[in-house]
């Protein structure tokens, strides 16, 4: 069944607004999606109804604000397809959750171990292994990109040894949207490199529905509630929960111990041995309800809307004079990174910007990969399920004013 | 290319109503502005923005103070061309004394100066005033 698409717009009350006098024309969900009206009434709901801090039961508000706040941990255990709730750490978001797992891998590289990522990183999953390495006297091995953009899985392959201790990899690259095939990588992993952890960047995977972890078979998986409907400033990192109860504790406080006394202090169970301090509370609630609004959509339907906003994309780009798509790997979603020839990404940008139509341009966030493709950045348009086939024109109608006024 | 005067330009942005004449004329600017040779384009010159780079570099003339300046963005590139005719070949005593914000708020582009913007305009103007200020 088809998406009603404008039913789904309506749950997104910023989407009615305008910017410059012209209809908002939302492209840049790579970055962060618009939020739905549950998840702003869940956030409401929260503060004006039981604001209380968690975990400290003395009362009725605070028994409520509990409920919801782990309520939200099995909402998102559910989504992902943890085995247990303890296997969900509430985050900052992406960067943290991977910094939660680089920090602790820095404790436990040997010199002479190599940590695997890939060309297509942000710097989030990126300079944290290489700081990882650093500290640890580790090889960090990157492996390369085809020329459209997709992973070299042979190389990989080739890359992978008994020396290999952690590999890391997005999903979905949020620069050229190329989806990696994770699962046939990781099968990979485990044949040739026994002892190696494998994190999933899945900042920019999530949002697109259907990610079980235990189909994956990774060992980490990070994405950040934000560029899922979800606030700012809430994240996940789901591990497996051996590896999780053993893990180093990063960050020391309140909430994440068993007994303390002036000198020493033992830490408490998961998932709090991994949460110092009081929590995102409303931030959890918020993501829960996100999640939940999002799970009332068919995953198929979300990936088949998304799939023809991006070939509508790439059909009318192969027409437009002088664009020139970055990445296009065979399997990719959501993203369409482009350039056009005697222009600069940022002025494209301003352009459009002026007409309505929001996109992002820049390096984002991926220097190492612009450097790779030689270009100083890209403009990016990213499709989100409430957008349409007709925000995917007026894009290209924007764009060639602006080719018009800037060559 | 001689620029115009701030004053000039200010008659003629305001002359120029809709959003797209104004642009057009900004980036005419920009394409106009002489460009740097490639090896100028030194990593000391170099102002980074977030979203486009600039580079200034600076000389002195007696009193008179002169500046080369480029972006690799056009739009950049014209807004460094109005600062430019607001401080090139200007004394520093000038230079200190002109009001770039009011400027660029009269020409109703206040945001593109602003310090929540990354082009770098911004930098290129604390960098100009500083140079103006130590002599």
């Amino acid at each position: 069944m088809a998406l009603d698409v404008q039913a789904i717009r309506a749950q997104f009350p910023i989407l009615s607004r305008e910017v410059n006098g012209k209809p908002l024309v939302y492209l840049d969900n790579a970055a962060t999606t618009q939020k739905p009206q549950a998840m702003i009434d869940a956030l409401v709901s929260f503060y004006t109804e039981c604001n209380s801090n968690v975990h400290r039961g003395a009362h009725a508000l605070s028994d409520e604000s509990t409920r919801r706040y782990e309520h939200a941990r099995d909402v998102v255990a559910g989504f992902i397809g943890a085995a247990s709730r303890e296997e969900v750490i509430w985050t900052s978001g992406t960067t943290e959750s991977i910094n939660i797992v680089s920090k602790g891998m820095a404790q436990r590289l040997q010199a002479g171990d190599e940590v695997l990522v890939t060309e297509m990183e942000h710097h989030a999953n990126l300079v944290t292994w290489q700081q990882a390495c650093k500290a640890a006297g580790a090889r960090l091995l990157v492996v390369p990109i085809l020329a459209n953009g997709a992973l070299d899985a042979d190389a990989f392959v080739t890359m992978l040894s008994e020396k290999t201790a952690f590999v890391a990899m997005p999903q979905v690259s949020n620069a050229l949207g190329t989806v990696n095939p994770v699962r046939s990588l990781i099968k990979e992993v485990r044949a040739r490199s026994p002892r190696a952890l494998v994190l999933i960047d899945g900042a920019q995977g999530v949002a697109h529905g259907g990610v079980k972890v235990a189909d994956l078979d990774c060992d980490f998986y990070a994405f950040s509630g934000h560029k899922m409907f979800g606030p700012t400033g809430v994240g996940v990192l789901w591990g497996r929960r051996a590896l999780l109860a053993e893990w180093p504790v990063w960050l020391t406080g309140g909430e994440m111990i068993a007994e303390v006394s002036y000198q020493d202090a033992t830490w408490g169970a998961l998932p709090h041995r991994l949460e110092a301090g009081t929590p995102h509370i409303s931030g959890a609630v918020g993501l829960a309800a996100a999640i939940e609004w999002f799970q009332t959509l068919d995953v198929a339907d979300v990936q088949a809307h998304e799939k023809a906003l991006l070939d509508r994309a790439v059909a009318l780009g192969s027409e437009f004079k002088g664009l020139r798509l970055v990445g296009a790997a065979p399997e990719k979603i959501g993203v369409f990174s482009f350039v056009i020839e005697g222009t600069h990404p940022a002025d494209i940008g301003f352009i459009l910007d002026k007409q309505g139509v929001a996109i992002r341009t820049g390096d984002h966030c991926a220097q190492p990969l612009m450097k790779r493709l030689g270009l100083p950045g890209t403009a990016r348009a990213s499709f989100s399920v409430y957008n349409t086939l007709d925000e995917v024109d007026a894009l290209f109608t924007a764009l060639a004013k602006a080719r018009d006024m800037l060559v | 290319m001689k620029l115009p005067e701030p004053s000039e330009i200010v008659d003629d942005l305001e002359f120029l109503g809709d959003w797209e004449s104004r642009y057009q004329y900004i980036i005419d600017l920009g394409k106009a502005l002489p460009k740097l040779p490639e090896d100028a384009r030194a990593d000391e010159l170099k102002v980074k923005g977030c979203q486009s780079d600039v580079w200034l570099l600076p000389s002195h003339q007696g009193d008179v103070m002169t500046f080369q300046v480029d972006s690799d963005a056009v739009i950049v590139r014209g807004l460094l061309a109005l600062v430019m005719s607001a401080y090139n070949e200007k004394s520093p005593a000038e230079i200190l004394q002109f009001d770039i914000d009011g400027f660029f708020k009269e020409l109703d582009l206040e945001r593109h100066i602003s310090p929540t913007r990354g082009n770098g305009l911004r930098a290129i103007v604390g960098k100009i005033r500083e140079l103006a200020a130590t002599g």
